[in-house]
């Protein structure tokens, strides 16, 4: 009887443990990121007094934490620059919603919901492509049109007529880096899929078929799963494979473990990675075994001198923004697509000269701006996908990142 | 297959094992005593792996190993004091509970305290050494687990049976009013427990992060997850059953992983957690339950 008793009693707990589990990588509290936007207007209007509010749907924590954080840098500069707004001949202060959707799909929904309810006239957001997916349609439903910054995979704009974006997606992104393992002369390459993650999984397979079409093989196709640490067996599977290159367009979370664990197990390879392993925290946090990694970016340091000089200036005048960039005042495509997002959509709103919702989709569908940006200039597609044909392949040299070549290729 | 690789899987299978078993024997021993489920356990772990980071930024390894252990084992005593004592009266169900709350809250205060971002595991050069055998490459950490882990057992099993103080466990187990007429102060036993328990975690999660090199805050959920699998599967209460159980995970783990199955890979550690329930619930070394009339 009571042996009965306390397996059922067990059985009980790790159901609980389990539960506890999926729902940990959001249950982040995160009380203090709606205080900047403390405001006592009520709902649903859009624009009171002198200020207009703009929601800022980003991750602070969980497991993309890290990326969200310098999109709020860019965004926190872009409004820097750029505080007011013009609409009908009168200014309004431009007030940031920040949001944190936690990179969970869950809070995605809540914390979209929360902006609409908010008022917000636009949304600014974000990083990582499953929480823009899931806070997509709330959007649209709203009729409030977002500009996601660096959500790369197709799905985020594809139906949805209220999503925009300012970075490129991830087929580009996939040819590009297919092209340059190509053309470098890596034949035969290995891949590393997260399985349940649209970003990786998205990028392995455009990557796959780009590679494949062009007469290259993928020898070896691994994958793990999230919040998976240990990457040595499938590490050893590479090894065995015999592969000079590798592809593994994760999230940043996982680029250190794979590069490091790796190096213990002797295997050198041509690591390839997407936009996310662009940051500097890699070669913090990877050391010596950072160097010689490729990825491509949004943007790279010296495309566009002024901005390059403001936000620099920004940064260091501020201990606090420089410990957030994590103590140095380096660029990233992050800051710059983050940046440009808040512009497009104020240019938008000025140019539709109103706060209605469908006005200002209009004026961002019918955009064709290039003064004023980070990486512009900025015309969308039918999907509402800024049409970008570059992409820029930097390499880690001496534990630092370094421009390598600019890849075109036509979508 | 070739050899090296077969070998350079089984030490990967069982450097995992190893560091997985240290923490499930914090599991099984809270367990043994308290007749609960530590599940702070885990994020204990993962606390540890901060201590390291903030504690080598001012000191050399050999000072910051013994000052890791020492605060883990402080955040845990404290932890049995805040959250358990109290609640030492009440139906187990609610310390489990209580335990959970413990759990996410370290979690949401490691997020606080160190961001979401992960942080570089500072990497110890003396365990980092790696050796090349052929094909094969291990670094020092990787041999050092399995071993570290079973000389640790072995003190430890000796510690339960030897000492008075395993004696006391051993009654506390048994019986804690008893225990408690014949003497023994029950509360001391079970700090005792909690010192031993977190100690090992602290150990582990040396072992663990080291070769792994990073933490973030959710470092410990699912680890802590499958060591107590692993405590479970070894007959939770059981020290060696926890470490053979730790063993098992690990490299049950890495193989399939390594066969390309890796989707089934976490799924693999419950399936075999209820497989365990249903045919042998006490564990493979767990105790016969003996009714007490």
């Amino acid at each position: 009887m009571k042996k009965k008793l306390m397996s059922l009693l067990l059985a009980g707990a790790t159901v609980m443990s389990l539960v506890g589990c999926g729902s940990s990588s959001g249950g982040a509290a995160s009380s203090d990121t709606s205080s900047a936007s403390a405001s006592t207007e009520g709902a649903a209007a859009s624009a009171s007094g002198d200020t207009v509010k703009i929601g800022i749907f980003e991750p602070k924590t969980g497991e993309n934490g890290g990326g969200g954080a310098q999109e709020e840098l860019g965004i926190e500069y872009a409004n820097s620059v750029r505080p007011t707004v013009k609409v009908g001949g009168k200014e309004y202060t431009v007030q940031l919603d920040w949001q944190d959707n936690q990179s969970d799909k869950t809070v995605a929904a809540t914390a979209a919901q929360k902006l609409i309810s908010d008022g917000v006239v636009g949304v600014v957001g974000g990083y990582g492509s499953g929480v823009c997916i899931a806070a997509g349609s709330y959007f649209s439903d709203a009729k409030v049109p977002a500009i996601g910054t660096s959500c790369t995979n197709a799905n985020v704009t594809l139906g949805n007529d209220y999503y925009f974006r300012t970075c490129y997606l991830d087929p580009f992104q996939g040819k590009v880096m297919a092209n340059w393992a190509y053309d470098n002369g890596y034949k035969e390459v290995a891949t590393i899929d997260n399985i349940g993650n649209e970003y990786t999984s998205g990028l392995v397979k455009t990557f796959t078929d780009a590679f494949t079409a062009l007469g290259g093989t993928v020898k070896d196709a691994e994958t793990f799963q999230t919040n998976e640490s240990d990457f040595k067996a499938i590490l050893t599977n590479i090894k065995k494979s015999g592969v000079k290159a590798v592809f593994a367009p994760t999230d940043y979370l996982y680029a250190p473990l794979l590069l490091n664990q790796a190096a213990d197990l002797g295997l050198s390879v041509q690591w390839i990675a997407g936009d996310t392993w662009y940051s500097n925290v890699l070669i913090k946090d990877a050391g010596d075994n950072a160097n010689g990694v490729v990825a491509d970016t949004f943007y790279s340091e010296g495309g566009n001198a002024d901005f390059d000089k403001g936000f620099k200036a920004w940064i260091d005048a501020d201990s606090s923004r420089k410990a957030t960039n994590l103590d140095s005042d380096a660029i990233v495509g992050n800051h710059a697509v983050a940046y440009d997002a808040y512009m497009v959509m104020l240019d938008a709103i000025e140019s539709a000269d109103s706060f209605d919702g469908t006005k200002i989709r209009d004026a961002i569908a019918s955009m064709d701006a290039s003064d004023g940006f980070a990486c512009g200039p900025y015309k969308f597609d039918e999907n509402g996908d800024a049409i970008k044909n570059t992409s820029y392949i930097c390499v880690i040299k001496d534990g630092a990142w370094t421009f390598q070549s600019e890849e075109k290729v036509d979508n | 297959m070739s050899l090296s690789y077969f070998i350079q899987q089984l030490l990967n299978g069982l450097s995992l094992g190893g560091a997985y078993a240290l923490i499930a024997i914090g599991y099984t021993m809270v367990y043994g005593i308290l007749r609960m489920i530590n599940f702070a356990h885990g994020d204990e772990f993962m606390m540890a792996g901060y201590f390291m980071i903030y504690s080598i930024a001012v000191f050399p390894w050999f000072i910051s190993i013994p000052i890791v252990i020492a605060a883990t084992v402080v955040l845990g005593v404290l932890i049995e004091r805040v959250a358990y004592r109290p609640l030492r009266n009440a139906p187990r169900m609610s310390v489990m509970i209580s335990a959970i709350g413990v759990s996410y809250l370290l979690e949401n205060l490691a997020n606080y305290l160190f961001t979401a971002m992960p942080q570089s595991y500072p990497q110890i050069p003396i365990l980092k050494y790696v050796y090349n055998f052929g094909d094969i490459s291990v670094s020092r950490v990787t041999i050092l687990a399995p071993v570290l882990t079973i000389v640790l057992t072995v003190l430890l099993v000796m510690l339960v049976n030897k000492t008075k103080l395993g004696m006391a466990m051993r009654a506390c187990s048994k019986d804690q009013e008893t225990a408690k007429i014949m003497g023994i102060r029950v509360d001391n036993v079970i700090t005792m427990t909690f010192v031993i328990g977190c100690a090992l975690a602290a150990v582990g999660s040396i072992l663990y992060f080291t070769d792994r090199n990073t933490v973030q805050p959710y470092s410990g959920s699912l680890p802590g997850l499958k060591c107590f699998v692993a405590a479970v599967i070894g007959g939770i209460g059981n020290i060696p059953g926890a470490v053979v159980g730790g063993f098992i995970v690990g490299i049950c783990q890495i193989a399939i992983t390594a066969a390309g199955y890796s989707v089934f890979s976490d799924a693999f550690t419950f399936v075999l957690l209820f497989i365990i329930l249903l045919v042998r619930p006490s564990g493979l070394f767990g105790e016969k339950a003996v009714d007490k009339v």
